[in-house]
């Protein structure tokens, strides 16, 4: 039993994920505060390069062929022995799909609680207190932990990624798998095809949710849009709908964007979108519900019917 | 092949939800509870998986009183089988949720059992991966595009990531699989077929442990005071078009010749 503070590092493509970097940076200074120190998991086939882009971090390192890519049953089984024996104060880790596959069989497994979409993690008592967002983020609740250890899945923008991005070499302790657990085998990356349009690039969003109602309606944005000399972008609802393509979806599973001016359209705002479009420098937002979190990040904001205000909008912009 | 989706209820977001006296738990006494949206996508995507490859579907939901509407309206969609599992006096948590329906598919045959990837109320976390350790079986989260393999012993899955990158996985039978979306926005079921197959249907029963804990202490719930607020803009929606045009204007956002 220790005070360490584990980081599940996530890697694709050869490089450590921005998610893992956020958590890396909370990771040490936790830590540091319960007098332990922050202890990165690394399974990969070749664990030197990632090694180097962690810094002067401690690592625990599994190294496979069979680590090439991420798989969730390989992980799994050579973690629960590891998460088991050093029995860590706390495991953070991305709240990504890796990170919700890895946290939730280790929590099973290993009987670790576990504390899910989580916001803020501080140490009191020696013990972790976890804040975590719940109900689409209408709801905080402020947990701990029954016997004072657990795991978190963190979300993405929680804490800087800057403060895990450290100088210095790792110091690297390489553990020896046990037998693969090879039951969900991965088979290749799909990239999205290029689009249109890059949306990341663009100056002005204007950016339809669910609010849209109806297919036809995107017309009414696209009219706002060419007005605006933007382009349109969505939410998960309107693409998983095939109305705009996957390459226009903001947020967590689509893209994180940082645009001049975006206009959020009968967007509601669950913490998934939040996540890919809060550091816009303007954000106005247009939505029925006063309680929608969206209103909780944009600048200016109106209650109101988007297919009201939009036709209005493009008329006065003409 | 069998293929089983587990379903829950959590609190209709479209009304505002408040915390009751203990702070540590919703006022649930006037709470109107919806399907979870992410286990809708879990059942369409096993009805297309069954229409395509063969088999049945059944659907479970934990009884926490109120689950016989959501498993006739899954039946109304065509699932082939519904049961009620164990009874719970409050919706128990994800851990307490894996237990009982572990025990469940320990008497119900199952080759690719769906949920949905999470829910609103994960605070333990979610039930996928849950579940998945206590029966001892393989798990992806966050999938889509699931297809059977050509023997029946395999799927591939589509694991999604940021930018829209995905990697596709081939998971061996039986496993567990959390549902992001389905191929298809899951299907309606008629009002008036849900109420007759309420009053005709046989919906099955299981018992369960309700013992399962997650070892998490709630300590208080919030509403979070966010951390800014917009500058409302009131008026019609003749007014907010125009409130906003003059933004963009004084902020140099709008093209040259236009609004004036």
């Amino acid at each position: 039993m220790s005070n360490d503070v584990f980081v599940l590092v996530e890697h694709r493509d050869g490089l450590v994920t921005e998610g893992t970097f956020e958590i890396l940076g909370r990771a040490r200074d936790l830590a540091s505060q319960a007098g332990g120190q922050a202890v990165a998991l690394l399974l990969s086939d070749a664990v030197g390069s990632l090694a180097d882009q962690l810094g002067g971090t401690s690592i625990l390192a599994v190294e496979d062929p069979v680590f090439a890519e991420f798989s969730p049953s390989a992980y799994h089984a050579a973690l629960v022995p590891i998460v088991t024996e050093r029995a860590p104060l706390l495991l953070l880790a991305p709240n990504s799909g890796v990170g919700m596959d890895v946290a939730g069989g280790l929590s099973g497994s290993v009987g670790l609680p576990l504390a899910a979409f989580a916001t803020s993690i501080t140490i009191d008592g020696g013990a972790p207190v976890v804040s975590c967002q719940l109900y689409a983020g209408k709801i905080e609740a402020r947990v701990r932990f029954r016997d004072g250890r657990g795991i978190c899945t963190v979300v993405a923008g929680a804490y800087p990624a800057s403060a895990g991005r450290v100088a210095g070499s790792p110091a690297v302790e390489h553990v020896t798998p046990p037998p693969p657990d090879q039951r969900v085998r991965f088979r290749r990356l799909v990239r999205p095809e290029a689009g249109d349009v890059d949306i990341t690039r663009e100056g002005v969003l204007v950016s339809v949710g669910r609010g849209i109602g109806e297919q036809e309606n995107i017309e009414l944005v696209e009219a706002l849009a060419a007005a605006l000399g933007g382009v349109v972008s969505s939410s998960r609802p309107v693409a998983d709908a095939g109305w705009l393509p996957r390459t226009r979806q903001v947020g967590k599973s689509g893209l994180r964007v940082k645009p001049k001016l975006y206009l959020a359209l009968g967007i509601s705002g669950a913490p998934e979108h939040l996540e890919g479009m809060r550091d816009a420098e303007l954000i106005v937002a247009v939505n029925t519900d006063p309680r929608a979190p969206i209103f909780g990040v944009a600048h200016y904001g109106a209650v109101a019917d988007i297919l009201d205000v939009v036709p209005a909008l493009t008329k006065r912009l003409g | 092949m069998e293929f089983i989706v587990l379903l829950k209820q959590v609190p209709d977001l479209a009304e505002e939800l408040e915390i009751d006296g203990s702070g540590r738990d919703l006022a649930r006494d006037w709470l109107s509870y919806v399907t979870s949206e992410w286990d809708e996508y879990a059942l369409e995507e096993a009805l297309q998986l069954r229409d395509l490859a063969g088999g049945t579907v059944t659907c479970l939901a934990l009884d926490t009183g109120s689950v016989d509407e959501l498993l006739a309206t899954s039946l109304a969609r065509g699932a082939d089988r519904v049961i009620k599992v164990g009874a719970f006096e409050r919706p128990p948590d994800s851990h307490a949720s894996a237990h009982a329906f572990a025990a469940a598919l320990r008497e119900v045959r199952h080759d690719l059992v769906l949920v949905g990837v999470q829910a609103i109320d994960d605070l333990d976390g979610q039930l996928g991966p849950l579940l998945a350790a206590e029966l001892g079986l393989p798990h992806v989260s966050v999938v889509t595009h699931i297809a059977i393999g050509a023997d029946g012993s395999t799927v591939t899955a589509n694991q999604e990531y940021a930018g829209g990158v995905v990697a596709e996985f081939e998971v061996d039978l039986p496993a567990v699989l959390g549902v992001q979306t389905s191929r298809e926005a899951p299907r309606y079921a008629p009002v008036s077929r849900v109420r007759q197959l309420m009053k005709t249907a046989t919906i099955e029963t299981l018992e369960a442990p309700a013992d399962g804990v997650g070892g998490l202490v709630v300590e208080s719930l919030a509403v979070p005071v966010a951390s800014g607020h917009a500058e409302m803009i009131d008026g019609d929606a003749g007014a907010v078009a125009s409130r906003i045009a003059e933004i963009l204007a004084e902020r140099g956002l709008v093209r040259t010749g236009a609004a004036s």
